[in-house]
Order: C-alpha cells, then sequence, then structure tokens
C-alpha cells in the first residue's frame, strides 16, 4: 500500500502528458469526424437536430474521456463493484419506471439526456470482472466457488436487460463478460461444456423469445420470407451496401438513404449508409480505423503492470470488437437484427457515453501504466 | 517469491488468451471484408437494379391517337380537348371525404362513385384514378374554383377522338372505346398500351391499330420509399399514331348518307381504274361519339333495337340476292362461251304462258310479257325469260367462273372489316360439297336472273360493275391511299389496251387468276355489248331506268336495276299484284341499282340498294342519278387534288 502511494505520486503532470496515448486519441477523432459526415448525410446534408446533437454530445463526452483519463486507475479498481451495483440498480429503476419506445422500455429520463443503463453495464460489467478475477490466484481460479460467482453476477445483469427486452445489449454483455472470464485463465473445457449446453437449450431458449425476436432469427435465415415486414431492414441494407459499389455512391448522394429506404440509418444502420456513399473502399478504411483502436487498446494492456489493467483493456477491446462485428454483421445479413450500435458511429447519448467512459479508463491505465494494485 | 512466480504465470496465461482472442477477431474480421468484397464488388450490379427498381418508378403517358382524313385531307377522326378529372390517390388523406366533396361538385350517381371505388381497388396506393374522362366546361370550371378544397384533384385537359361527321362515316372509320382483355393481348396494343388508353373497335380504327395507336411516352421519376415522387429524372416524349388516309370523298359520303336517309340500305361509289373506294354508305347509322367515353344503356339499347339494324354495316356485311342486277354478268358470260348468238330472238309472252321446265313454271316479272326479245333488248327491259333461257344453255359452273372474276363471291377489302361478307357464288362442285346434293337445272334457271343460291355484297356488285365499265379489266379495290400505286399509269395503260385490241395471252375461258389491270375478257367485242345494253337500260325508251337518266353527256350514265325477292312469289302474289307499299315491309323486295358513270370516258361504278325498297327502277335508280351527278360535278376537283399530291410524292 505505502509503495503503491508512493508511486502514484511520482507521476509528474508532464509525465502523464507524455504517457497519453496519442494515437489513440487521433483515432477516437477520426472515428468521432467521420461519424459527424454520416449522421450529417442521414439528414439528408442539412445541418439539423441529430447532425447537432451528435456534435454537441461528441464534445461533452471527448472532454469527460480526456477529464476521467486523469482519474488513477487504483481508483476504477477501487469502485468497479460499486460501479457494477450502481449499474443494477439503475437497470432495476428502468424496470419499473423506465421509458418505453417502439415496445421496449431501455431508458431513464434524466432530463438533460435520456440514460439507457444498459449501456453503462456493458463497462460495468467489465470492471467488476477485471477486479473480481485480479485478486484470485491462478490456483484457485478452476475451483467452483469462484467458477459460480462471476457467473450469477453475469447473469443478473443480462435478465434484467433481456427484460426491457432488449436482446442484442444482453448478448454484448454476456459476451465481454465471457470475454473476461476466458482472459483469466477458467479451463478451456467449461466453455466447450457450456457452449454444448447452449446448443442443447436453443430450443427452450427460443420458446421463450418474444415474437418479434423469433421473427427477426427466422427473417435472418430467410429474408425473402418477408420483404416488406420482418425482412424489409436486412433486404434493403443489402441493397444499399451493395450498389455502393467499390468507391461508393459519393457523400450526400446514397439514394436508399435518403430516399428513405433504409431504417434506423443514424443509429444502427449508420455503417449501412456510410458504406453505401463510400463503397469498399471507404468501409475498409473506417474497418481499419476500428481494427487500429482495438490495436492501440490492446497494447495498453501489454504494457500495463497491474493485472487490473491487463484485463480490462483486453476486456474492452473485446467488447468493442463485439460491438463492430456484430453492428456491421448484422447489416451485412451475416447475424440477425438484435439492436446494437456502431461505436461512436451510430446516434446514441448512452452508447456514446458508455464507449468514452470505457476507452477513459484504458487511457488512465496508459498513464498509470507502472501502477502496482494491491489485492486488498 | 512463490507469490511472485504465480503472478508471472498468471500474466502469462493472460496474455496468452488475448492473442487467441486477437486470432479470433482478425479471422472475423476478414470474414466482414470478404463479405463486403461480395456484396460491393462481386455482385455490385444486381444490387445497383435493385436499388435503382427501388428508386426509380416509371409513368407511362399514352400518345395522341393518329388522325384519319379523307380523301382531300379532311379530318374525318380527330383528337379533341377534353376535360377531366384526376385524383393522385397517394395525396389524400381521406379519399372517401374527397369523394364525397367531388360528387357534390360535379354531380355524381350512386352507381358511377360504386364504379369508381371498384377503379381505385385495382389501382397502386401511388397510381392515378381518372375519376371523369369527360367534363362539361361547367364542371370543369366549378372544380378548378373549389380545387382548394380538394386534395389530390387535379384538373386535367386532355386530349380524346372525335368523329366531326358522326353518323356519317362510323361504318368506314369505326369507333374507338377502352380496351378490353382481349384487345391487350393484341401485340400491335399490347406493346404501345397505358392504362385509360383508347382503342379502335370496328373498322379503320381498329384494323389500322397499329399505325394509330402511335407510341407512349415515359416520364421516370425518383421516388421516396413511401412512393412519393422526388423529381423527374427522364422523360421520353410520346408520339402521336400515324395519320391514315382514306380514299373516301366525305362529301360524296356525306350526300350518299343523306339519300340514305329513313331506309335500310347501302350506297357504295369506286373509281373503276383506280379502284378507289369514293364513298361506301350504310343506312340507318349511329354516332361513333357516344362509344368513345364508354355508351350508355339507353342509347345502347336503342341502337341494339333498332330493326333496321344500324350496326350491320350493310355495304359489306350485308348479304343480298342480285337480282337483275346480276343480269349483265350473265350475258358476258354467254357471250364469252358463245352460247348464245346476241340476234337469237325469244318470246317473252307474260303470266299466262311462263318459261317452263321440267313442269316448273318461271315467269317473266312483267305480267303483260315483253314480246320477241334480242339480248340487247333482253338486258334494257331486263327480261326474265330471255335470262332463264339463256342460263339453262350456259350452265351454272360457267357462270360462276365469269361471276367470281367479276369480283363476286369473294370479299373486297380483305383484312380491313373483319366483319366483311364473302357471299356466293353457287356451282354444282359447291353444292356438292356444301350441302351434298345435286345440282338441279332449274336452280341454274332462277340464277339465271340473280335469284337462289347467289348472295352478293353491295361493294362487290359495285366491284363487279367498275370492272365491266373499265372494259373488263381486274381493278385493286381499297379505302386507304396506296402511294405505291401510280394512277396515271394505271389508267393510261388500261385506256390504251382498251383501243389497242390485245392479242390472246391465254386461255380467257378457263378458271385462271389474273393480276391487277390486267384484261379479263375474252372477247372485247362482249363487254362493249354488255356496256352498250346498260346504257340502253338506263338512256333509251322501256329501259328499266329510263325515268333516271341524264341527256347532258356530262352526266350520262348507264345501270341495271334489280328487284331482289326475299320470299318466293306464290301464284295469290302474282293475282294480287299489290303496290309496294301495300305489302308487309318485311316482305317488301330489296331494291337494287348498279350504274357507271358518265357513260362517255367512264369513271365510276356505283350500286345502291334498298332493303324492302320494292324495284329498283322505283327506289334505287333515282337515288344512284342524284349521287352520280354530285360525283361527276365533284370528278374535277379530285383530279386536280390527286395529281397534285402524286406530283408532291
Amino acid at each position: 500500500m505505502l509503495r503503491e502511494r508512493i508511486q502514484a505520486s511520482n507521476y509528474s503532470f508532464l509525465d502523464k502528458l507524455k504517457s497519453i496515448d496519442y494515437l489513440l486519441i487521433l483515432l477516437i477523432i477520426a472515428i468521432g469526424s467521420i461519424s459527424v459526415f454520416a449522421i450529417y448525410s442521414t439528414e439528408g446534408g442539412k445541418f439539423s437536430f441529430y447532425t447537432k446533437n451528435h456534435i454537441i454530445r461528441l464534445s461533452i463526452f471527448f472532454s469527460l474521456f480526456l477529464a476521467l483519463s486523469f482519474v488513477r486507475v487504483s481508483t476504477w479498481y477501487k469502485n468497479a463493484y460499486l460501479f457494477y451495483f450502481v449499474g443494477l440498480i439503475l437497470l432495476l429503476i428502468v424496470l419499473f419506471f423506465g421509458i418505453s419506445a417502439s415496445g421496449a422500455t431501455r431508458w431513464l429520463n434524466l432530463y438533460f439526456l435520456n440514460l439507457q443503463p444498459s449501456e453503462l453495464m456493458k463497462i460495468a460489467i467489465i470492471l467488476c470482472f477485471a477486479r473480481y478475477y485480479h485478486r484470485i490466484q491462478s490456483s484457485d481460479i478452476q475451483s467452483y466457488k469462484y467458477l459460480v460467482q462471476p457467473v450469477i453476477l453475469l447473469i443478473i445483469p443480462c435478465y434484467l436487460v433481456i427484460q426491457q427486452p432488449d436482446l442484442g445489449t444482453s448478448i454484448l454483455i454476456a459476451g465481454s463478460g465471457i470475454a473476461i472470464i476466458w482472459l483469466a485463465g477458467i479451463n478451456i473445457k467449461y466453455f466447450v461444456y457450456s457452449g454444448l449446453l447452449l446448443l442443447v437449450s436453443l430450443p427452450f431458449a427460443i420458446s421463450i423469445l418474444k415474437p418479434y425476436q423469433k421473427s427477426r432469427i427466422l427473417t435472418f435465415f430467410n429474408p425473402d420470407r418477408d420483404p416488406l415486414g420482418a425482412g424489409y431492414q436486412i433486404i434493403q441494407s443489402k441493397i444499399a451496401i451493395g450498389s455502393g459499389g467499390f468507391f461508393g455512391k459519393g457523400f450526400l448522394k446514397g439514394t436508399q438513404s435518403y430516399l428513405e429506404f433504409l431504417p434506423e440509418k443514424h443509429t444502427d444502420f449508420i455503417f449501412t449508409l456510410f458504406s453505401e456513399e463510400f463503397g469498399f473502399l471507404g468501409s475498409i478504411i473506417l474497418l481499419f480505423l476500428y481494427i487500429l483502436l482495438i490495436y492501440r487498446i490492446i497494447n495498453v494492456g501489454l504494457v500495463s503492470r497491474s493485472f487490473f489493467a491487463k484485463l480490462y483493456c483486453f476486456g474492452f477491446a473485446t467488447a468493442i470488437f463485439l460491438y463492430v462485428f456484430v453492428n456491421i454483421a448484422m447489416v451485412l445479413g451475416m447475424l440477425p437484427i438484435v439492436g446494437a450500435p456502431l461505436p461512436i458511429m451510430s446516434y446514441g447519448g448512452s452508447s456514446l457515453l458508455s464507449i468514452m467512459l470505457g476507452l477513459s479508463i484504458v487511457m488512465s491505465c496508459k498513464i498509470y501504466n507502472q501502477e502496482q494494485i494491491s489485492v486488498y | 517469491m512463490l507469490n511472485r512466480g504465480r503472478n508471472i504465470e498468471k500474466g502469462r496465461v493472460i496474455t496468452r488468451r488475448m492473442f487467441i482472442l486477437a486470432a479470433a477477431k482478425i479471422l472475423l474480421f476478414a470474414g466482414i471484408s470478404s463479405r463486403l468484397y461480395n456484396l460491393q464488388i462481386s455482385d455490385r450490379e444486381k444490387y445497383e437494379i435493385l436499388s435503382d427498381k427501388n428508386r426509380i418508378r416509371e409513368w407511362k403517358t399514352p400518345p395522341q391517337r393518329g388522325i384519319i382524313v379523307d380523301n382531300f385531307n379532311k379530318v374525318l377522326a380527330s383528337n379533341d380537348r377534353v376535360f377531366q378529372l384526376h385524383l393522385i390517390l397517394d395525396e389524400i388523406n381521406d379519399f372517401d371525404l374527397t369523394i364525397f366533396k367531388i360528387k357534390n361538385i360535379i354531380g355524381l350517381d350512386q352507381f358511377q362513385i360504386k364504379k369508381l371505388y371498384k377503379k381505385k381497388e385495382r389501382l397502386k396506393p401511388w397510381d392515378t384514378l381518372v375519376v371523369s374522362d369527360n367534363l362539361t366546361w361547367e364542371q370543369f370550371s366549378k372544380i378548378n374554383l373549389y380545387l382548394h378544397e380538394l386534395e389530390g384533384a387535379k384538373p386535367v385537359l386532355s386530349t380524346s377522338r372525335f368523329y366531326p361527321y358522326s353518323n356519317d362515316l362510323v361504318h368506314i372509320v369505326g369507333y374507338v372505346g377502352d380496351a378490353s382483355p382481349k384487345d391487350i393481348e393484341k401485340p400491335e396494343i399490347k406493346e404501345n398500351f397505358v392504362p385509360g388508353i383508347k382503342v379502335g373497335k370496328y373498322g379503320i380504327e381498329k384494323s389500322q391499330e397499329k399505325f394509330l395507336i402511335g407510341n407512349y411516352g415515359i416520364k421516370r421519376y425518383e421516388v421516396n420509399a413511401s412512393g412519393k415522387r422526388i423529381s423527374q429524372i427522364d422523360y421520353i416524349k410520346e408520339r402521336q399514331g400515324d395519320k391514315v388516309s382514306l380514299t373516301i370523298d366525305i362529301e360524296i359520303q356525306k350526300y350518299a348518307q343523306e339519300l340514305l336517309k329513313g331506309k335500310a340500305g347501302s350506297i357504295s361509289v369506286m373509281d373503276i381504274y383506280t379502284g378507289e373506294i369514293v364513298a361506301m354508305a350504310s343506312s340507318p347509322t349511329y354516332d361513333p361519339n357516344k362509344f368513345t367515353h364508354g355508351i350508355n344503356q339507353k342509347d345502347w339499347q336503342e341502337i341494339r333495337n333498332n330493326p333496321l339494324k344500324p350496326l350491320i354495316n350493310k355495304s359489306i356485311a350485308g348479304l343480298y340476292s342480285p337480282g337483275s342486277t346480276f343480269k349483265p354478268i350473265v350475258a358476258l358470260a354467254a357471250l364469252e362461251y358463245g352460247t348464245i348468238d346476241p340476234n337469237k330472238t325469244i318470246r317473252c309472252k307474260g303470266h299466262k304462258h311462263p318459261y317452263e321446265l321440267y313442269g316448273v313454271k318461271y315467269h317473266c316479272w312483267k305480267k303483260e310479257g315483253h314480246g320477241y326479245m334480242k339480248l340487247r333488248n333482253a338486258i334494257k327491259q331486263s327480261c326474265d325469260i330471255y335470262f332463264y333461257e339463256m342460263a339453262r344453255l350456259l350452265g351454272v359452273d360457267k357462270l360462276s367462273i365469269i361471276a367470281k372474276r367479276y369480283g363476286l363471291g369473294k370479299n373486297v377489302l380483305g383484312e380491313i372489316y373483319n366483319d366483311e361478307k364473302n357471299g356466293l357464288v353457287p356451282n354444282t362442285k359447291w353444292k356438292r360439297n356444301a350441302l351434298e346434293q345435286s345440282w338441279y337445272l332449274g336452280e341454274t334457271v332462277i340464277n339465271g336472273i340473280g335469284q337462289g343460291y347467289i348472295q352478293t355484297t353491295p361493294l362487290q356488285l359495285c366491284l363487279m360493275t367498275a370492272q365491266i365499265a373499265n372494259g373488263g379489266y381486274k381493278i385493286k379495290p381499297h379505302i386507304i391511299k396506296d402511294n405505291s400505286i401510280n394512277y396515271k399509269d394505271v389508267i393510261n395503260k388500261i385506256k390504251l389496251e382498251q383501243t389497242s385490241y390485245p392479242l390472246h395471252e391465254r386461255n380467257y375461258l378457263d378458271e385462271i387468276n389474273f393480276g391487277y389491270y390486267q384484261r379479263m375478257y375474252h372477247k372485247k367485242s362482249n363487254i362493249d355489248f354488255i356496256i352498250d345494253a346498260m346504257f340502253g337500260s338506263t338512256n333509251e325508251q322501256f329501259g328499266t331506268s329510263f325515268r333516271s337518266r341524264y341527256d347532258d353527256p356530262k352526266y350520262q350514265f348507264a345501270g341495271k336495276t334489280g328487284t331482289s325477292q326475299v320470299r318466293r312469289i306464290t301464284d295469290l302474289d302474282r293475282e294480287l299484284d299489290l303496290d309496294t307499299e301495300q305489302i308487309e315491309y318485311k316482305k317488301r323486295d330489296h331494291a337494287l341499282y348498279i350504274a357507271f358513270a358518265p357513260y362517255k370516258d367512264p369513271r365510276y361504278a356505283i350500286s345502291v340498294i334498298i332493303e324492302h325498297g320494292g324495284s329498283g327502277s322505283k327506289a334505287a335508280a333515282p337515288l344512284a342519278s342524284k349521287l352520280i351527278k354530285k360525283i361527276i360535278d365533284r370528278h374535277k376537283l379530285r383530279e386536280q387534288f390527286n395529281s397534285g399530291n402524286t406530283s408532291l410524292a
């Protein structure tokens, strides 16, 4: 404890500035700028509501990201469980007092922002698990006690989110949690067993799904089943992307989008719009930016000394990967439509907030990368 | 130290597993990239087409129909301005309310409203509903006045078919109406079909559809997901249908129609050299303009139930026994085959001593008899007894060869009118095949006066007359101007041959086919004899149409009357000898007349038929006489106009 304090106090402000990952910041700015253009295009090239809001949110959350980057990583460590429990409580509050929109109750009205606690839970679960495994010896890790506890910690928020209902976010939370359990070194056989169990229980799982969720999954396997209903989104999305070609139709020239054939173009289908206007080339560049972002986050984990920082960074990198992969695979028709935003690109305050928050913790890991965190 | 070692181990596990995860991520990203490649590069074309299909919608714009003109370029079928009310369906929020308002403004009845709802059901939400395609000016201006209250309403100035000579031409030009499912299957209509387009239902309008219909235009619009038009991308202009020029002279046609007013019958006029049909009137008639916007039940029933049958085009679809108008052909056949010497004398002794064959009596029409007759006189006075004997000697098969050669028994205009009849020129072979009976000589005898099985259309009689009058040359009858024929050459060639006595080239007594403008006679003197006899029939005392003659050589014509029985004349009828007016209409004879004019240098042939008109000399010949004057008066004009036209072409 003493050493920790001494080490932490050793960081001068200049040292901190020096150890900032500027490439990471540059990547955030790059993807953020692209997102502004994309949102601007969804409004048919008019500088109005969505574009304005998105710019304001980006600037506020980016500043928040910079500010929180200087919070010590040990502070995040200490408050990890608190963060998780606050998240759980918010999810419970949503269950009873949430705002409904299109059949789902996901939001809390905070007057300046409609907060979606499930988005915060995405970060909270990573923090929570990073802390949980930070202190467990590798020899104890395979014991049933340490196996059951995280599973319970994971199931509660997932269940609450499914109740909203929000299958997409729930899967992403589960995915991030499982990623950290994997990183912590749990024996592969458990993954194999639970994978098999999942397969066996799939028919039962499907039977408890909501009708619209079932139809989405059926539609995924055959979009032409209902081309004007459930299959409409995916068919139109594929048409938009495919017709973009190599160079795309050009900025503000995406006909599928401005003629309103594309649904939810500023949120889940923002990649579709981008890909229609900027083509294969633009899509690959955007994908590359995300890969770089993930690489930089992993890199922070690699240079961090504490397990907490390592687990958090690797876990968060995997989470970002999952968000990007699920969203793009979904709009490309490779996965069912489950409602998952594209990090930074998609319009939506809570999602942006949670990503920025997550990134600021990564940055704090980078700045305080030599910090040792005591087990207790 | 142990702790430290464990920690190092733990760090290694985390890092190793991170790399495994990273490898998985790279694989999955590669999957996404290849999917993008598939969509955007391999299948790009497919998706581009789908995207265009999404955003581009075409509207076809109807073309204007080609106009129809007469020989003098007078418009017979035009496109008139009409006022229409269209509803743009995707601009309407409350359809019921809009219809209610429109109903109050222009006054629709319950039936019409029902029809509109039915029509709307068949339309797509972005289509246009035509509420009315023919508003009155009053309705149209009222709609414009209340336009701000009517969402989606669009007053439209459009065109629709109009026939300025309405009743006078319906049997020639025909009329248009909405396309039936059967119409749409025809290739010429299918290719150019636009919903709401009017298509030909009869006559020239129908048979010349491929020229008249034109090509539709295409307006391409970019539309959004809900079908709203955003911008016009492309407009391919529609092309009006081609003009169709007829050989008809509307003035003569009008006059012919006027002469037939109140009667059932037909008048046909043909140029004996060019084959151009100058007039082809049929009576009674009806107004084609009533059909354009759909005829109402009352008018339709009136036309259908008229006992004089206005819907039948009597010139080509009316079948009549030619009666005595057939006699010139019988005489010509007998002369050509050398059956009879024109100086042979036969005595007609009247009803008391009729012609007898195997115990059956055959009467002449003239009660007191004609006395001693030679052939010329027999034609002139139309003596039946002479023709009974001549037909008997000639035989029906030889007669049918000549009758068919001069245009009987086969439709005249071919494909133009689908209701044109072939008529019938009987012979022994026909009877064997069609009725499976052998021919009786008695049938030959009555065939000799144009009764019995023989059936002709008025236009066939006109063609027959023309081909006798031009000296026995085959012509090509037609009603649509044919620019491929050089009329001057045709006339000069025939006239030159008439005076130069060409040599025999083939056996003209056989049943052979002739090309156009070729001679069909065996001996020229035979044709000349018939022409001269017909002159006598009109211009000499005791001739059957003597009373209708003109002495002025300019108008002088030659003709032959005919009275066609519609039933067997019994002995009782002969005894009663009633006047036409005293007989029940349906049982009265048809009156016929054929003629050509002017007698010197003839140019026009005419046939007149008045159904149940009584005798040809009283009912038909006077009409022909009046019309011939009009035709001759207009001849110079026609000649000038046509030569002017050919020199231009």
